[in-house]
């Protein structure tokens, strides 16, 4: 694998760091007055998802990650693992563990296109698309009349996950929902 | 469709830009202080080891040369010193290789004065003034504080004389960095930008006085007064956390100067760093005699998004880097 120089960190640029691969987030030249440069990075680690800062001299450089992201289709879970499909044509097929499957579990849909990350060809973790529609499986009877702001209610989604929701939403109805913030969007 | 065409500064912002560029010229003619306009080219570059010049191949007179891109306009100015110029300021177009980010910018706008006959406190006095009349309004009280008592009250120890393990267990303890290897000069740069600088000029402008003299660049040396250890005749001001000017009691002694670049290109080598020519008709202003006095570069870009409270040089600049 290539190595980088502080000068070419930039935004998604992907590195080993302390063993495990990073995705480089921002890089900020600092330098006093006179003297030494220096690069103040901030990194994602793509195993944990912890933000990590460091500090690099000018001129430091780290080994690049052979790190992969590819859209795959969520296929289903046999319990251990869960399974997802590349969708270039190959219909390769990759199982995700637990700790990379993580908080995502709970917006897993069958022939729904996820992220995977690919680490050394090992998917390390999984990110949703933005907006997904899901079915309300619980949430108490729905207020009739009631289509104006104000009020919220807890609703359980078939991905498992719970979300807000306006009063007069009933059990079976396909909501949109954003994964980042798990906010209901609208009514599919 | 790409909007990267577009300025990176509204043109509101280069209106306001256009204003306080005017007061600066306001605040020199007031003061019988010359413009001037010199070369960005120079056969000779800025040999300092932690600036990287850009250089380009030109046909000239002489034939195909290779020609500098100034980091400052100084060594073209103290030539003009040295032919008996007087006062003399420059709103000055300087480039440094590498220098990418919130408050940096590959090629900015340097203003550059010198003054001589001025003492450097005199001088700090004078940069307080510009950046008032610039900002046309009190940044707040104006501190002096010492490179020495700065380290010693915020990091707790003496930067002269603690050794160098000692710099380097501080420096690697409050930045994360490996610097086992580092030599003194890295280990206080590393410290003064993350542990001393942020903290500078918060309640109005803070000036930094008596570098070691290590970090003298092309500033007299002269006799710490506490204990007589040597240091750089040299301050930098402080506001809101940015460097914003680097004043010189400056070297006027040809053969130190020439010393000094044989020593910086010493360093650029041991760096792995290459060589950049030193200005040899700069060392032949010296040596026919240039008037004592001081000089300062003021970062223009830096004051100006102050001024205007940006968050990055980008946004004061028509077309920053990136978009150019």
């Amino acid at each position: 694998m290539a190595t980088y120089s502080t000068n070419e960190f930039k935004g998604g640029l992907k590195v080993m760091l302390d063993g495990d691969p990073c995705s480089i987030l921002e890089n900020e030249f600092v330098k006093p007055g006179k003297g030494q440069a220096f690069s103040r990075v901030k990194l994602r680690n793509l195993i944990t998802g912890r933000v990590w800062d460091r500090t690099f001299k000018s001129g430091e450089s780290l080994e690049g990650a052979d790190v992969l992201e590819l859209d795959m289709e969520y296929l289903y879970s046999d319990g251990d693992m869960w399974h997802f499909m590349r969708t270039d044509g190959s219909f390769e097929q990759y199982a995700v563990d637990k700790k990379a499957i993580g908080d995502v579990e709970k917006w897993l849909k069958e022939q729904v296109v996820y992220t995977v990350t690919l680490w050394n060809d090992n998917a390390i973790a999984v990110s949703p698309p933005n907006f997904i529609e899901l079915e309300v499986v619980e949430t108490d009877p729905g207020l009739k009349g009631d289509t104006a702001q104000g009020g919220s209610k807890p609703a359980t989604l078939s991905s498992g996950a719970v979300v807000r929701v306006p009063l007069f939403i009933n059990e079976g109805e396909v909501l949109k929902v954003d994964t980042r913030n798990g906010e209901y969007v609208s009514r599919a | 469709m790409t909007t990267d065409w577009q300025p990176s500064a509204s043109i509101e912002t280069l209106r306001e830009r256009a204003r306080l560029l005017a007061r600066v010229r306001a605040f020199f003619a007031e003061r019988d202080v010359l413009e001037v306009e010199t070369p960005v080219l120079g056969h000779g570059g800025s040999t300092d080891p932690h600036l990287a010049s850009l250089s380009l191949k030109a046909t000239t007179q002489g034939g195909c040369e290779r020609l500098w891109l100034q980091t400052s306009p100084e060594f073209h100015m103290k030539r003009l010193l040295a032919a008996g110029s007087g006062p003399i300021f420059q709103l000055a177009r300087s480039f440094r290789d590498g220098e990418v980010g919130r408050r940096h910018n590959l090629e900015f706008t340097m203003l550059e004065w010198y003054r001589p006959g001025f003492s450097l406190s005199v001088l700090i006095d004078e940069t307080q003034a510009l950046i008032r009349h610039v900002l046309g309004r009190d940044p707040g009280p104006c501190r002096q504080r010492r490179y020495r008592e700065l380290f010693r009250t915020q990091v707790g120890l003496d930067p002269f004389t603690a050794s160098l393990a000692t710099l380097c267990q501080a420096a690697e303890r409050e930045t994360g960095m490996d610097l086992h290897d580092a030599e003194r000069d890295a280990c206080l740069d590393a410290l003064m930008a993350f542990v001393i600088e942020p903290h500078l000029g918060q309640e109005g402008l803070e000036v930094v006085v008596d570098y070691p003299a290590s970090q003298a660049a092309l500033a007299r040396r002269h006799p710490d007064p506490e204990d007589g250890a040597e240091v750089a005749a040299r301050f930098e001001v402080y506001w809101q956390g940015v460097e914003l000017a680097n004043g010189y009691d400056e070297l006027t002694d040809a053969e130190e100067q020439a010393a000094r670049f044989v020593e910086d290109n010493r360093e650029r080598r041991r760096l792995e760093r290459s060589e950049v020519d030193a200005d040899a008709r700069l060392l032949a202003a010296l040596t026919a005699g240039m008037p004592s006095g001081s000089g300062v570069a003021l970062g223009m870009d830096r004051l100006i998004q102050l001024a205007l409270g940006k968050t990055s040089v980008a946004e004061v600049m028509a077309f920053a880097t990136p978009r150019c």
